[in-house]
């Protein structure tokens, strides 16, 4: 049996963080002397905004050092770019490759055959993941579909297994699936801690493990610390903590005493949120894949933050392998 | 619209408040949502903004309060949440709006929703378009089932489709509000149809019709190349398949075309009012910019941009740092109560700093679109998924919502 990188797949839904995720993790795995691959998948040029770059080519580039001086590489993998490539690769097409690009089979093929896009998208990360020696890979991370279209995006090489019977595309499917499926794969789902996206995430999870794709961790993104001791919690709620309270205590604090009224509806709008967070946490803590939370910075994410996120889930991870 | 009860004409003039496009001049103020609602020549609103910013919470939340306010209410909805998809009664997945119930109609308005279903809408215009065994033969096609259920922008034209279907039909609605799909960019739902229908008009479908079609001559050498590439990669059946999904599809196409020219210029009209939404995050701030410059360009009415889930900051003139200096001093009381306001400091800081970096992003908007209206809609603590929550972000969307003082997230 062949032997792979290992790929880290980040999904989730929209606009939860995966790009923010994939991006920790890629910095986080990447060790000393270590190489980590980051990829995108969805033509939006996530990675280079978070990094900071200009708008990345199909080319695999240097973007970032890792959290013990490894190196994060990125790659937007484009399908047509992906497409030519693998033509040439495997069939040496010459002037045959041209004609199907001027004719618009390309252009054709990368939009509208079935599943062809995200073949020609496995393909690559596949192709990367067998690399070996100075051109190869530590880890892969993959900033991936939404949750909604991960297990098919995944799992589209099964499809096409079954579509070709023979030949050199079977071959390569199948291979392909054979490394989704393998247990150097993980898939990481990204979620908050709110009712609709925890449902969807525990959703996904079915749908991939019934497609036998294998699930590696919840990333619980954008969680609220708790900034109130539960004495103070029991006070607000109880009402013994009232405007009148926290006023004359701003007044000693020589702070306006006028902001009272206006603290304690914070402070129990934050007791509510947490409230929902905790019913969620529970929800999520109930089932068996494990799950790591990343809090929300609140002064949103740069460079810096996405180190700081890296830091925090390599911690994570330690003490959970501990 | 055909289902404008008779009783009250509404009236055709233009209205210039809903044109807010870059091109205006001064500007605006406050988005007025009721004032839109009330227009009687608001005949069709639609909701857009990037993905996860509350497009559908925002459109049912719309729908919800003109019918409440006495207007004839069709909401078309895409993929909502499963708990607000109940408490709507969208349960029926037969693709036609259903009553909801639990409105109040007491000022003579009503509420019907409905989710769209893309694949049978596609499926539906195919069967309205080809004879039965034509209309078979395109539903079965692998390539015609990759292009209904997976293509990128299907989603977006089926929508458009449903909403001129719905637009062309008799029942007794005066204004439909239109949710969008979760693109990636906002954009993607103007340029879906000119998308579709360029792909389908593509050189390679073209030459894969041409040996149906024309003379044998066309089939150039190069042509002979990819098919014979083709051929040899993917096996001669995958090229019969497309040429029998590009050979049904040819009866389609003008209809197609023409089809997406209606709709589209149904999103022109002057009964049309855009309503952007984004979050407030740099992100869905840029795309809801390109979005409302690409409405001016495309001389389509822009009513304003909804910034959903905004934390705005209550103790105003209490700075995060003297909110965090503050929590400093009493951190180290005795007194219990110094301790616990000195906590509630805490969260005022962190709460603060997120509304200044929001403000930020509003004020950049705002100062580079000052003729665009703009309402905030505030970060309410839990989702939104009952009528209720609907009722209050649509208090929140008017004048109204700022009476509450209900503790926001
Ligand atoms: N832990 C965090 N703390 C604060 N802000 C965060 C955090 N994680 C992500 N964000 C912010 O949330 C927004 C969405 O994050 P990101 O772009 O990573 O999400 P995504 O899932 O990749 O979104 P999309 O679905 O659009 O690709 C960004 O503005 C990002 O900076
Ligand atoms: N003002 C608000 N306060 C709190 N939660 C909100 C608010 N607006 C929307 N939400 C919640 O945010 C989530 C996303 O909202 P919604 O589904 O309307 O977004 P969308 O733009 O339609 O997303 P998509 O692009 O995935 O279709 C929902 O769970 C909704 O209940
Ligand atoms: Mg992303
Ligand atoms: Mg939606």
């Amino acid at each position: 049996m062949a032997s792979w990188t290992p790929l880290h797949v980040v999904t989730g839904k929209g606009g939860t963080g995966k790009t923010t995720v994939a991006a920790a993790l890629a910095i986080a795995l990447a060790g000393r002397g270590q190489r980590v691959l980051l990829c995108e998948v969805e033509g939006r040029q996530g990675i280079a905004q978070l990094f900071d770059v200009p708008p990345l080519p199909y080319e695999e580039r240097r973007v970032s050092t890792g959290l013990d001086g490894g190196e994060v590489f990125a790659l937007a993998i484009d399908p047509e770019a992906a497409l030519l490539e693998y033509l040439q690769m495997f069939y040496r097409l010459g002037r045959a490759g041209k004609a199907l690009d001027k004719f618009g089979v390309i252009d054709f093929a990368t939009t509208i055959a079935p599943g062809v896009r995200d073949v020609l998208l496995t393909g690559k990360v596949y192709e990367a993941a067998r690399r070996t020696g100075d051109t190869g890979y530590d880890a892969i991370v993959m900033d991936a579909p939404p949750t909604g279209r991960i297990t098919r995006f995944l799992n589209v090489n099964a499809e096409v297994a079954g579509l070709a019977k023979v030949g050199p595309v079977r071959r390569q499917a199948d291979s392909i699936m054979e490394m989704m499926r393998a247990p150097s794969t993980q898939v990481h789902l990204v979620s908050v801690l709110e009712e609709m996206p925890v449902q969807e995430t525990l959703d996904g999870i079915a749908e991939l493990r019934a497609a036998n794709l294998p699930v590696g961790r919840i990333v619980l993104n954008l969680v609220r610390p708790a900034l109130l001791s539960p004495a103070t919690a029991e006070a607000l709620t109880s009402g013994t903590l009232d405007d009148g309270a926290v006023a004359a205590a701003l007044g000693r604090a020589s702070l306006p005493t006028a902001a009272a009224d206006a603290l304690v509806g914070e402070g129990l709008g934050h007791l509510e949120r947490l409230t929902l967070q905790d019913t969620q946490r529970r929800i999520v803590d109930a089932q068996d894949t494990p799950a790591v939370e990343l809090p929300a910075l609140p002064d949103g994410v740069d460079l810096g933050a996405v180190f700081d996120l890296a830091q925090r889930l390599r911690d994570a991870l330690v003490r959970a392998d501990a | 619209m055909t289902g404008r009860p008779s009783t009250s004409p509404p009236p055709r003039r233009r209205s210039t408040s809903r044109r807010a496009g870059p091109a205006g001049g001064t500007a605006a103020g406050p988005l007025d949502v009721d004032a839109l609602l009330a227009d009687r020549g608001t005949e069709i609103i639609v909701c857009c903004g990037s993905g996860g910013v509350g497009k559908t919470t925002t459109s049912a939340a719309l729908a919800l309060r003109a019918a409440e306010q006495g207007r004839r209410v069709c909401v078309l909805t895409i993929d909502p949440a499963r708990r607000l998809a109940q408490s709507m009664g969208l349960t029926e997945l037969d693709n036609v709006p259903r009553p909801v119930d639990d409105v109040d109609d007491s000022a003579g308005g009503s509420l019907d929703a409905m989710m769209l279903d893309m694949k049978r809408t596609f499926d539906e215009v195919v069967e309205a378009h080809a004879s039965p065994e034509k209309a078979q033969q395109i539903l079965t096609n692998p390539f015609y089932v990759a292009l209904s259920s997976s293509f990128a922008g299907t989603q977006e034209y089926m929508a458009m489709e449903k909403l001129g279907q719905l637009h062309g039909q008799d029942n007794g609605w005066d204004l439909i509000v239109v949710d969008t799909p979760p693109s990636r960019s906002a954009l993607d739902f103007l340029d879906a149809p000119e998308r579709l229908s360029s792909l389908l008009d593509g050189r390679f479908i073209k030459l894969l019709l041409a040996p149906a079609k024309g003379p044998a001559r066309l089939l150039s050498a190069g042509f002979g190349l990819v098919t014979g590439a083709i051929n040899k990669i993917l096996g001669a059946q995958v090229l019969s398949d497309v040429q029998t999904f590009v050979a049904a599809f040819d009866t389609l196409f003008g209809g197609f075309r023409q089809r997406a020219e209606a709709t589209y210029a149904l999103l022109q009209a002057e009964g049309t009012a855009f309503v952007v939404v984004a979050a407030p995050e740099p992100d869905a701030m840029r795309e809801a910019a390109y979005f409302v410059e690409r409405l001016g360009a495309e001389d389509m009415p822009l009513a304003g941009l909804v910034v959903n889930r905004v934390h705005e900051s209550a103790a105003a003139g209490l700075t995060a740092a003297d909110a965090e200096s503050g929590a400093d001093r009493l951190r180290s009381s005795q007194d219990p109560d110094d301790v616990a306001t000195g906590e509630l400091l805490t969260v005022h800081a962190e709460r603060e700093r997120i509304a200044v970096r929001e403000a930020r992003l509003r004020d950049r908007f705002a100062s580079t679109h000052p003729q665009v209206p703009v309402v905030p809609v505030p970060a309410l603590p839990g989702d939104v998924h009952d009528l209720e929550g609907l009722r209050r972000i649509g208090r929140e969307l008017t004048a109204d919502g700022t009476a509450g003082a209900t503790p926001v997230d």
